[in-house]
C-alpha cells in the first residue's frame, strides 16, 4: 500500500499565551509541534504498512521550520516527505491549503490511501482533510476510529458519528480522517531519529507544482480573518466548600438552588 | 463554476434527517438563517436530502420560518454518504445560486461542506457561533472560536459566493413556530441519477451503548480523573441520570480505560456546548477546557480549591466528590418530588 500523510506544524497548545492587551496570541518561545490528532494519522499508516507492505509518505506545507515536523514522522518510521514551502503559500485559508496540497500529493504520483488527523489543533476547521478529497475527486471517510479490514482495492472502516459508528466500505484511492480512537502513536526510535536527521526531505514550491498562481496564499483564499478578539469571560463562579457535613448540606442546597433558578432542573 | 458576486441571492441551510425525521439541528439553522434573510432582505430555503421525507416535518419547516423546502430524495440519499450528498448540493448551488448557504457543523455537515466548498470555489468558516451580516457591504460575518477556544476569529468572504459556513450545534435555541400560519412552498424532486454514483458503501451501523450521545445532550455531566477508578464511573453516572443528561469523560479517565472514546470530551476529543455542562473530579486542563468552555452553564466539583475548572465554572463545590454527588443526587430526587 502507498500511504500519503499530510501533516501540520501547530504551537503546542497548552503553552499558547495571550496578549492581554491585543488579544492575539504571542507566537515568540512557544514550542512547536506535529499537531498532536496528526499523530494518530502516522500511526495508522504505519500500522497499515506493517500489515500490508508498502510505504508510507509524509507531506506538509508551511514555514521552512516546518521541516522539524517532517522529519519527526520519518523519525517515527514515515519512509520518505516532503515540504511545500514558499512565500506564495503563505496566508492560505482552508481551501488554498487543500489546493496546494493536492497539488502537492497529486505530484507524488499513484497512491492507494491519503490519511489525515481529523483537524488541526490550532485552526481546529477539520476542513483540510475534505478538501483534498474533494480537489482529487475521491470519496473520503472522516472521524474513522478503527479500520476492520483493508485489501488491495478497498478498506472496511468504523466511523463515529454522534450516535455511533458507521460501518463503511471504502473503495480505494480514498482519504480517510481519523480520530484518537484508531490506536496510541508510538514515540519515535532511537534509529528512526538518526534516520530522520540524515534523510533529504525535497522542497517544493509553486514552480514545482501543477498550480494557478492565483490559486495560493492569501490571495488564492476566499475566507480573510478580519477581526481576532477574547471571548469575554463572563463568569463569576459562586464557590462553596463541602467541608463537613454542615457545609457539605450547604453546598449542595446551593447548588441545586442555582440549578432551579436556571431551570436546568 | 466559479463563485462571483453576480447573480446570487437568498439564503439557503442545509437540514439533517434521519429515517425521514428532520433533525433538531435544521431548527437551529432555521433561527439562524431567518435572522440572515430579514437583515439581507431575501428569503429563506431549506434544503433536504433524503429517502421518504415526512410531509409533517416538511410543513414544520415553514412553520418554523423557511419560505421554502426542497427536499431532494433518492434511496441512496437515506444515509449520509459524502459523494452523493456532494453532487446533489452542488448541483442544487448551480441552479439556485445562494449568496449564504450554512449547514451544522456535525459529523456531516463537517464532512460535506468542505468536500462541496473546494468544488464550488467557495469560501468555508469552520464550525461558527456568531453570524452576522456587515451592514455596509452586506457580507456575512462569521464568528467562531479558533485556538480551543482562547480566541474568537471574525471571517468574511468579499468576493466568492456562495458564503459557505457551519454552525455549532447548540450554539442556538431551534426556531419557534410562528404563531400565525406562515405560507412557504415544499417542493419534492427526485434527486438526479447521475448525482447518486458512491465509492462508499455503508454496510452497517453500531449504535453508542449508552442512548444519548455527549454532543445531542442539553446536559452533560464528566467524570474526571478524581473518580479514581473504573468502577467508581457509577457514582458520576448517577447523576448524569438523575438529571437526564450524557456522561462525559475526561482524556485521563478514558485513556485508563474506564470510559470508551465516544464520550470523551476536549481536544482530542468532541467539542460540547451543553446547556449544562457538570465536571466531577475534572480539573480542568487546557486541553479539557477547549472541548468544554461554551457551554451555557458550567458546575464543577472537585476537591482542590484551586482547580483550573472553578476559573470557567459559574458554581463550584469544593469537596470529596464521593460525599457530594450523592448528596446532590438525593437532593435534586427530593427536590423534583416536592
Amino acid at each position: 500500500m502507498r500511504i500519503i500523510v499530510p501533516i501540520k506544524q501547530v504551537p503546542e497548545t497548552s503553552s499558547v499565551k495571550m496578549d492581554e492587551t491585543t488579544g492575539t496570541m504571542i507566537r515568540e518561545g512557544v514550542e512547536a509541534i506535529v499537531n498532536p490528532l496528526d499523530l494518530y494519522a502516522i500511526e495508522t499508516a504505519l500500522r497499515l504498512r506493517e500489515r500490508h507492505g508498502g510505504e508510507v509518505i509524509v507531506i506538509s506545507m508551511g514555514p521552512p521550520a516546518a521541516m522539524t515536523a517532517v522529519r519527526e514522522a520519518v523519525a517515527m518510521g514515515c519512509d520518505s516527505g516532503v515540504l511545500l514551502s514558499d512565500k506564495a503559500f503563505a496566508g492560505s485559508d482552508t481551501w488554498a491549503t487543500s489546493y496546494t496540497l493536492s497539488a502537492g500529493i497529486r505530484k507524488l504520483g499513484e497512491f492507494d490511501l491519503i490519511i489525515c488527523g481529523e483537524r488541526a489543533t490550532d485552526g481546529d476547521t477539520g476542513q483540510v482533510g475534505p478538501g483534498i478529497a474533494g480537489f482529487l475527486g475521491l470519496p473520503v471517510a472522516t472521524y474513522v476510529g478503527k479500520i476492520d479490514e483493508a485489501d488491495a482495492s478497498k478498506v472496511r472502516v468504523r466511523r463515529l458519528v454522534e450516535n455511533g459508528h458507521e460501518i463503511l466500505e471504502v473503495h480505494l484511492p480514498a482519504v480517510l480522517t481519523v480520530v484518537k480512537e484508531i490506536g496510541e502513536a508510538r514515540l519515535p526510535t532511537l534509529r528512526g531519529k538518526r534516520r530522520a536527521r540524515s534523510i533529504d526531505i525535497a522542497v517544493w514550491g509553486p514552480e514545482d507544482l501543477d498550480v494557478d498562481a492565483d490559486n495560493l496564499g492569501l490571495q488564492g483564499s476566499p475566507t480573510r480573518v478580519v477581526k481576532i478578539f477574547r471571548p469575554k469571560v463572563a463568569r463569576d463562579c459562586t464557590k462553596m466548600s463541602a467541608k463537613d457535613e454542615t457545609t457539605l448540606d450547604a453546598a449542595v442546597d446551593g447548588l441545586v438552588a442555582f440549578l432551579r433558578q436556571k431551570q436546568l432542573i | 463554476m466559479t463563485g462571483t458576486k453576480q447573480h446570487h441571492q437568498g439564503v439557503w441551510i442545509l437540514g439533517e434527517q434521519a429515517s425521514g425525521r428532520v433533525q433538531r439541528i435544521t431548527y437551529e439553522l432555521l433561527r439562524r438563517g431567518r435572522e440572515l434573510a430579514d437583515k439581507r432582505g431575501t428569503d429563506l430555503t431549506v434544503l433536504l436530502l433524503g429517502h421518504e421525507i415526512h410531509q409533517a416535518d416538511l410543513e414544520e419547516t415553514i412553520e418554523r420560518g423557511a419560505d421554502r423546502v426542497l427536499a431532494m430524495e433518492a434511496p441512496e440519499l437515506e444515509h449520509f454518504l459524502v459523494e452523493p450528498y456532494a453532487a446533489c448540493t452542488l448541483k442544487v448551488i448551480e441552479e439556485y445560486r445562494p449568496e449564504i448557504f450554512l449547514a451544522g457543523a456535525t459529523s456531516t455537515g463537517r464532512t460535506l461542506m468542505p468536500y462541496v466548498a473546494v468544488r464550488a470555489n467557495a469560501g468555508l468558516t469552520a464550525d461558527c457561533t456568531v453570524l452576522d451580516i456587515e451592514r455596509e457591504t452586506g457580507n456575512l460575518l462569521q464568528t467562531r472560536p479558533a485556538i480551543g477556544g482562547n480566541i474568537l476569529a471574525t471571517i468574511k468572504t468579499a468576493v466568492r459566493r456562495p458564503q459557505m459556513a457551519t454552525v455549532r450545534p447548540r450554539s442556538t435555541r431551534p426556531a419557534d413556530r410562528q404563531p400565525r400560519p406562515r405560507r412557504g412552498e415544499i417542493v419534492r424532486l427526485v434527486a438526479p441519477k447521475e448525482c447518486l454514483a458512491s465509492r462508499i458503501r455503508r454496510v452497517g451501523f453500531l449504535p453508542n451503548e449508552s442512548e444519548r450521545g455527549i454532543q445531542d445532550a442539553d446536559i452533560v455531566v464528566v467524570a474526571g480523573r478524581g473518580i479514581k477508578k473504573g468502577e467508581n464511573v457509577p457514582v458520576v453516572e448517577a447523576l448524569a441520570r438523575e438529571l437526564a443528561g450524557a456522561l462525559g469523560a475526561t482524556r485521563d479517565v478514558v485513556d485508563r480505560g474506564w470510559l470508551s472514546y465516544p464520550h470523551q470530551v476536549g481536544l482530542s476529543g468532541k467539542t460540547i456546548t451543553p446547556k449544562l455542562y457538570v465536571g466531577v473530579g475534572a480539573s480542568g486542563s487546557i486541553q479539557h477546557l477547549a472541548g468544554m468552555q461554551t457551554s451555557e452553564t458550567i458546575v464543577a466539583i472537585n476537591s482542590d480549591p484551586d482547580a483550573h475548572i472553578f476559573n470557567v465554572a459559574d458554581f463550584g463545590i469544593v469537596g470529596d466528590l464521593f460525599e457530594v454527588v450523592p448528596a446532590l443526587v438525593e437532593k435534586i430526587r427530593k427536590t423534583r418530588e416536592s
